[in-house]
C-alpha cells in the first residue's frame, strides 16, 4: 500500500471517528427502569468529603436531581422531606443531587427547606448527563441492587411518593 | 527636552498595561466570556433563572473587589471548565487551539507540494506540452486513419 493511500485511509477514519464520537456524546438518553444506576463519585454539598451511589448499596435510594434556581424544585422539596421523615432509615433514603447550581445558593436552599437527607453536588452537570436528564427536577428510584426501578421526569409530589414509591419499598427487594 | 519626552513615553508605556490589569472587573465584559451552563449560550444572551443567579454571583464578587480572572476562576470552581466560553489554554483543552493551527499548516504544505508538482509537470518532463507537434509515429497513424475515411 502506498503512503498516499495510507494517509487517505487515516484521514477518512479520523473524520468517521469524529462523527461517531459526536453522535455518541450527544445521544445520551434518560435511564429507564431496569438500567443500572451510575455509581461515579460526587462531592458532598456541604464540602465534607464525597460519596457515590455505591455507598448506598443494599438500600432503596430516591435520587433527586434539583437546583436552587428551579421553581418546581421548591415545590417538591417539602414533599421529599416529609417522605424522608416517614420512610428514611436503614432501608431507604432520598439522595439529593444539586446540579448546575451555585453551591452557596444550594446550601441556602437546603437550610430554607430544612432538608435532612444527604446532598451531593454536580456543579458541571456531568452526573445529570449520566442519568440522561433533560432538566430539573427529575427523580430516579434505585433498588438495593443498584437498578433503576422508577423514573419520574419532573417534580415528584405526594401522590407519586405514596402511590408509586411507597408500594415498591413495601413490596421488598433485598 | 527630548530626553524628558522620551521618559514620559516610556513611563506611559510601562504603566498602561498595569493600569489595565488593575481596572475593576465589569459584569458586561465577563458576560461575554462565560456561558450560562443550563442554556448552553453566552451569559450575555441568557435570561433563564440560572443565568440571573450567575449574574448575581458575578456582581457580588465584583463588589468584593475581585479581578476578572478571579471571577472566572470562581465560576470554574462552581460549574467546571464548561462555563468558560473559550476553553482554557492548558491540558487537553489546549488541543482546541493547536489542532486548527496544525491542520492549517498541513493543508498549506499539501497545497504547496501540489502546486510545485503541477508546475514541475507543466514545464517539461515526460508528458507532451501543448506546443509540441505529434511524433512521427503518431503522424503516420493519423494519416492512415484519415485515409480510411477519404471518399
Amino acid at each position: 500500500m502506498s503512503l498516499r493511500s495510507l494517509l487517505a485511509i487515516i484521514g477518512v477514519l479520523a473524520v468517521v471517528g469524529l462523527l461517531v464520537f459526536g453522535l455518541a456524546s450527544k445521544g445520551s438518553s434518560r435511564l429507564q427502569p431496569g438500567d443500572a444506576a451510575p455509581t461515579s463519585t460526587l462531592p458532598q454539598l456541604d464540602g465534607n468529603g464525597s460519596e457515590s451511589l455505591a455507598d448506598y448499596k443494599g438500600k432503596w435510594v430516591l435520587v433527586n436531581f434539583w437546583a436552587s434556581w428551579c421553581l418546581p424544585c421548591r415545590a417538591e422539596a417539602p414533599a421529599l422531606e416529609a417522605f424522608q421523615q416517614q420512610h428514611g432509615g436503614p432501608r431507604f433514603t432520598v439522595l439529593g443531587i444539586d446540579t448546575q447550581d451555585l453551591s452557596g445558593d444550594a446550601r441556602a436552599f437546603v437550610e430554607r427547606y430544612g432538608l435532612s437527607y444527604p446532598q451531593l453536588r454536580d456543579g458541571n452537570g456531568d452526573k445529570a448527563d449520566e442519568y440522561g436528564t433533560t432538566g430539573v427536577p427529575e427523580n430516579f428510584l434505585v433498588d438495593p441492587k443498584g437498578k433503576v426501578r422508577l423514573v419520574v421526569a419532573g417534580p415528584i409530589g405526594e401522590n407519586e411518593l405514596s402511590g408509586e414509591v411507597a408500594p415498591l419499598l413495601a413490596g421488598g427487594g433485598s | 527636552m527630548n530626553r524628558l519626552a522620551l521618559l514620559v513615553a516610556v513611563a506611559v508605556a510601562l504603566l498602561a498595561p498595569a493600569a489595565a490589569a488593575t481596572q475593576p472587573a465589569s459584569l458586561t465584559e465577563i458576560e461575554k466570556q462565560v456561558m450560562c451552563p443550563v442554556c448552553g449560550t453566552l451569559l450575555q444572551l441568557a435570561e433563564s433563572p440560572q443565568a440571573q443567579r450567575e449574574r448575581v454571583f458575578i456582581e457580588r464578587l465584583i463588589a468584593e473587589g475581585k479581578s476578572e480572572e478571579q471571577v472566572k476562576d470562581a465560576l470554574v470552581a462552581e460549574y467546571g471548565d464548561e462555563v468558560l466560553a473559550l476553553p482554557p489554554r492548558s491540558g487537553f483543552s489546549l488541543s482546541a487551539y493547536l489542532v486548527p493551527i496544525v491542520a492549517f499548516l498541513v493543508a498549506a504544505a499539501a497545497l504547496a507540494a501540489g502546486v510545485l508538482r503541477w508546475r514541475r509537470g507543466g514545464s517539461g518532463g515526460d508528458s507532451p506540452s501543448a506546443g509540441d507537434g505529434p511524433s512521427d509515429e503518431d503522424s503516420k497513424r493519423l494519416d492512415a486513419d484519415l485515409a480510411r475515411y477519404d471518399l
